[in-house]
C-alpha cells in the first residue's frame, strides 16, 4: 500500500517533469553588461522577448524553447567558461551570442570541439572566413558597410577622400577593412586622422582635414561617443564637405548626440531604424515592424540594429529546428547551412557551404539624417 | 595661421577638462596623501544625475545644483564607510579602497541609470564663438571658468583660511594636528565632500562637450590624474597648469605631427618632465625631518 502510494506520486513527478525534459535548450552568452552593453543590453531583451512569444505560440515542433542565457560582460575568458557551462552542463543543442569580436572567438574555440551549432552576433569578418563548419553570424561584415558606403561615394562622383577613425577595436578593423577594398571604387585616401575611444575634442584633426582643399568627403569609422563628438566638432569648424559615418552609430540617439551637426550625415544601416519608412512591398516590412513595435511595447525603447542580430539569430535557429524536423546539434547545422530566402530584419539570408553569413550588399540601406530623423537615400 | 589658433584653442578646452578633473584630487591628497581614484566618478556621478534629473523635469541649473550635493554626500559616506573604518592603515592601502569604490561606484551607476551615452544642453547655446578663422564652442569658456574659479577657491582656502591650513596639518601630521585641536576624522570628511563637489561640478561643466556615460569615470581619472602628477600633486595652481600643458601638448601633436602619436607624445613628455622633476612642476620637494 504504502508502496503503492509512492510509486504513484513518482509516476506522478516522473508525468508532471516529462514536458520539461522535452524542452529545446538554447544557450546564449552575451555582453549585457560592460563595454560592450550597448550591444549585449538590447540582444538579451531580444532573446527573451522572441523565447516568451515563440512559447507562448505553442513552441518549435510541439516543445517549448528554455533559454539558458548568460552574462558575459564583454569578457572573452567568461565568455569562454559560459559556452563550456553551456555545452557541458545545461547540454543546449545550439548557442546565439557571442556581443563581440572577441567574446565571439572564445566561444568558437568551445563549439567547434563540441560540435554545436553557434550563430555570432559580432561583426569581424574573421568569424566566418574561413568557414567553420558550426559556426555562423547575423550581423554583415565591416568589409560590406565599407562597400555600401563607396558605393554611394562613388555614385555621388567623389574619388579623394579623407578618413577619420577612432583607435578602439571596431575603429580601427573597420579603417582596415575599407583601405582593402577602397581600390575598386577608385577612391584615394588624401588625408587620414585617428582619435582616442574618450577624447573630448576632434577639432585639430579636422582642422587639418578641412585644409585638404582637394577632399571632397569625410569617412568617420567609429563607436561610441567619438563620432558624435567627430560630427559636433565637423559643425563647429562649419565644414561643407559631406561627411559620412558607419553603422556602428546606427541608432536613434546618435542624431540626439551630434545635435544639428548631423544634419545631412549618410551612414548604412539596417531596416530596423526605418521601418516606419519602408515601402509596403518591402519583403522586410513586415518582420521589420513586428520587432520594431514588439519592443518598443514591451521595453518602451526603440528597437536597436544589435537586437535585430539577436532577432535574426533565433528565429533562423527556429526555422533551422523546423526544417531539420528534430532538435539535435548537426541536424540543426546542416539546416542552418540550407537555409535559403530566410527574411530577417537584418537582410535575407541565403547560406550557404562557403558562406556561413548569407547577406549581401542589399541587406544595408544608405540612410541620410533629415530634420532630426532618419530618411533612405535613393 | 587659423590652424594653430585652432589648435591652441582646441588645446586650451580640452585641458581645462582635464585641470577640473586634476583640481580634485588636491584636496583628498592634501588632507591624507590619499590619490583618491574614485575622484573620475564624482565626475561621472556628476554628469548622470545632472542628465537623469534634467530629463525628470527638473531645471537644469537646479538639476546641477543637485547633482553636485548628491556627489558630495556620496563623498562624505564614501569616507565615513570606507576610508574612516581603515584609519590607520598604510597611504597604499587606502589608494586600493579608493580603486575598490571606483569600482562600485561605477558598477552601481549603471544599475540605477543605465548603459546609454547621455548629454544634455550646453549652457550658452552651441553656436561656435568665431575668432581669427578659429572657432571655440561657448561651453569651453565655461569650463575654463569654473576651472579657473576652483583653482582660486582652492587656493585662497589653503593660504588664507584657518581651516585650509588645518588641512595641510592633518596631512603633514597626525598626532601633532590633533593635540592642537584639530578633528583629523572633520578634516576628512570635508576633503570628501569638496572634492565630491568639485569632480561633480566637472562632470556638468564638461558633459555638454564630452557626453557622459557610467564607464567615462576611469578616463578622465587617468588624464587628471597624469595632468595632477606633471604639475604637482596637492598644489591647485599644479593642477590648472599641468591639466592645460596636457591639453595643449595633445593638440599641437595631433595638428603637427599626427593623431596617432597624441597620447605618445603627452605621457612620453610628462615621464620626461618627471624625470627631471619627480614632484612635479609645481610641487614641493617632501622633506622629512630626522
Amino acid at each position: 500500500m504504502k508502496f503503492g502510494v509512492i510509486g504513484g506520486a513518482l509516476a506522478l513527478t516522473l508525468g508532471l517533469a516529462g514536458p520539461a525534459l522535452a524542452d529545446i535548450k538554447i544557450g546564449a552568452s552575451v555582453s549585457e553588461t560592460g563595454p560592450a552593453s550597448s550591444l549585449g543590453d538590447p540582444e538579451a531583451k531580444t532573446l527573451k522577448l522572441l523565447v516568451d512569444e515563440i512559447n507562448a505560440a505553442g513552441g518549435v515542433l510541439g516543445q517549448k524553447i528554455k533559454l539558458f542565457l548568460y552574462d558575459d560582460g564583454g569578457d572573452p575568458n567568461k565568455a569562454r567558461t559560459f559556452a563550456t557551462r553551456l555545452v557541458e552542463d545545461d547540454e543546449v543543442v545550439a548557442i546565439v551570442g557571442g556581443s563581440t569580436t572577441g567574446t565571439t572567438m572564445s566561444i568558437v574555440s568551445v563549439v567547434e570541439n563540441a560540435k554545436i551549432p553557434f550563430i555570432s552576433l559580432a561583426g569581424a569578418i574573421e568569424i566566418i572566413d574561413p568557414v567553420k563548419p558550426f559556426v555562423f553570424k547575423t550581423p554583415h561584415t565591416d568589409r560590406m558597410a565599407c562597400r555600401k558606403i563607396f558605393e554611394d561615394m562613388k555614385a555621388k562622383g567623389f574619388s579623394k577622400i579623407a578618413l577619420i577613425s577612432g583607435s578602439d577595436g571596431f575603429g580601427a578593423s573597420m579603417r582596415k577593412q575599407c583601405l582593402q577594398v577602397i581600390g575598386e571604387f577608385g577612391i584615394t585616401v588624401l588625408a587620414e586622422e585617428t582619435y582616442g575611444p574618450n577624447d573630448a575634442d576632434m577639432t585639430p584633426q579636422l582642422t587639418n582635414i578641412r585644409s585638404k582643399a582637394e577632399v571632397q568627403a569625410i569617412l568617420n569609422p567609429g563607436f561610441g561617443q567619438g563620432p558624435a563628438i567627430v560630427t559636433r566638432n565637423y559643425g563647429q569648424l562649419g565644414i561643407k564637405t559631406p561627411l559620412y559615418q558607419s553603422h556602428g552609430v546606427a541608432s536613434k540617439s546618435f542624431i540626439d548626440l551630434a545635435g544639428p551637426a548631423s544634419e545631412g550625415v549618410r551612414l548604412p544601416g539596417t531596416a530596423v531604424l526605418v521601418a516606419n519608412l519602408l515601402p509596403a512591398n518591402d519583403p522586410q516590412k513586415a518582420v521589420v515592424s513586428a520587432y520594431t513595435s514588439a519592443y518598443q511595447a514591451k521595453f518602451n525603447q526603440p528597437a536597436s540594429t544589435f537586437g535585430g542580430y539577436a532577432h535574426d539569430g533565433l528565429r533562423l535557429l527556429v526555422d533551422a529546428i523546423k526544417r531539420a524536423g528534430k532538435a539535435e546539434p548537426k541536424a540543426i547545422r546542416d539546416a542552418l547551412e540550407g537555409t535559403k530566402g530566410f527574411v530577417g530584419v537584418t537582410g535575407t539570408f541565403n547560406m550557404a557551404g562557403g558562406d556561413h553569413l548569407g547577406l549581401d550588399l542589399t541587406a544595408f540601406r544608405m540612410l541620410e539624417i533629415k530634420g532630426g530623423n532618419w530618411a533612405l537615400v535613393q | 595661421m587659423p590652424e594653430l589658433l585652432q589648435y591652441l584653442l582646441s588645446g586650451v578646452t580640452v585641458g581645462a577638462v582635464y585641470a577640473l578633473v586634476a583640481l580634485g584630487f588636491t584636496l583628498i591628497y592634501n588632507a591624507s596623501d590619499v590619490v583618491n581614484f574614485a575622484q573620475g566618478e564624482f565626475v561621472m556621478l556628476g554628469g548622470m544625475i545632472t542628465f537623469f534629473a534634467w530629463q525628470a523635469g527638473i531645471p537644469l541649473p537646479l538639476a546641477a545644483l543637485l547633482a553636485i550635493l548628491a556627489a558630495a554626500t556620496i563623498g562624505v559616506l564614501l569616507n565615513k564607510l570606507a576610508i574612516e573604518p581603515a584609519r590607520g592603515a598604510p597611504v597604499a592601502s587606502l589608494i586600493i579602497i579608493t580603486i575598490g569604490a571606483s569600482i562600485f561606484l561605477r558598477g552601481s551607476a549603471q544599475l540605477v541609470f543605465d548603459k546609454q551615452l547621455h548629454r544634455f544642453p550646453s549652457f550658452s547655446g552651441d553656436d561656435p564663438l568665431r575668432v581669427f578663422g578659429a572657432t571655440m564652442l561657448p561651453q569651453g569658456l565655461w569650463v575654463i571658468a569654473g576651472a579657473v574659479a576652483v583653482f582660486l577657491v582652492l587656493w585662497l582656502f589653503f593660504a588664507r583660511t584657518l581651516t585650509g591650513k588645518a588641512v595641510l596639518a592633518t596631512a603633514n601630521n597626525r598626532i601633532a594636528a590633533s593635540l592642537v585641536g584639530i578633528n583629523p576624522n572633520h578634516m576628512m570628511t570635508l576633503s570628501f565632500a569638496v572634492s565630491a563637489a568639485i569632480g561633480a561640478l566637472a562632470g556638468v561643466l564638461v558633459t555638454p562637450i564630452t557626453l557622459t556615460s557610467y564607464d567615462l569615470g576611469v578616463a578622465m581619472a587617468l588624464k587628471g590624474f597624469a595632468a595632477a602628477m606633471l604639475g604637482g600633486m596637492g598644489v591647485p595652481a599644479g593642477a590648472l597648469v599641468g591639466g592645460l600643458l596636457l591639453g595643449l601638448i595633445e593638440a599641437l601633436t595631433a595638428g603637427y605631427v599626427s593623431s596617432v602619436y597624441k597620447d605618445a607624445v603627452a605621457f612620453i613628455l610628462i615621464l620626461v618632465i618627471l624625470f627631471a622633476r619627480p614632484q612635479g612642476l609645481f610641487g614641493r620637494k617632501a622633506m622629512d625631518r630626522v
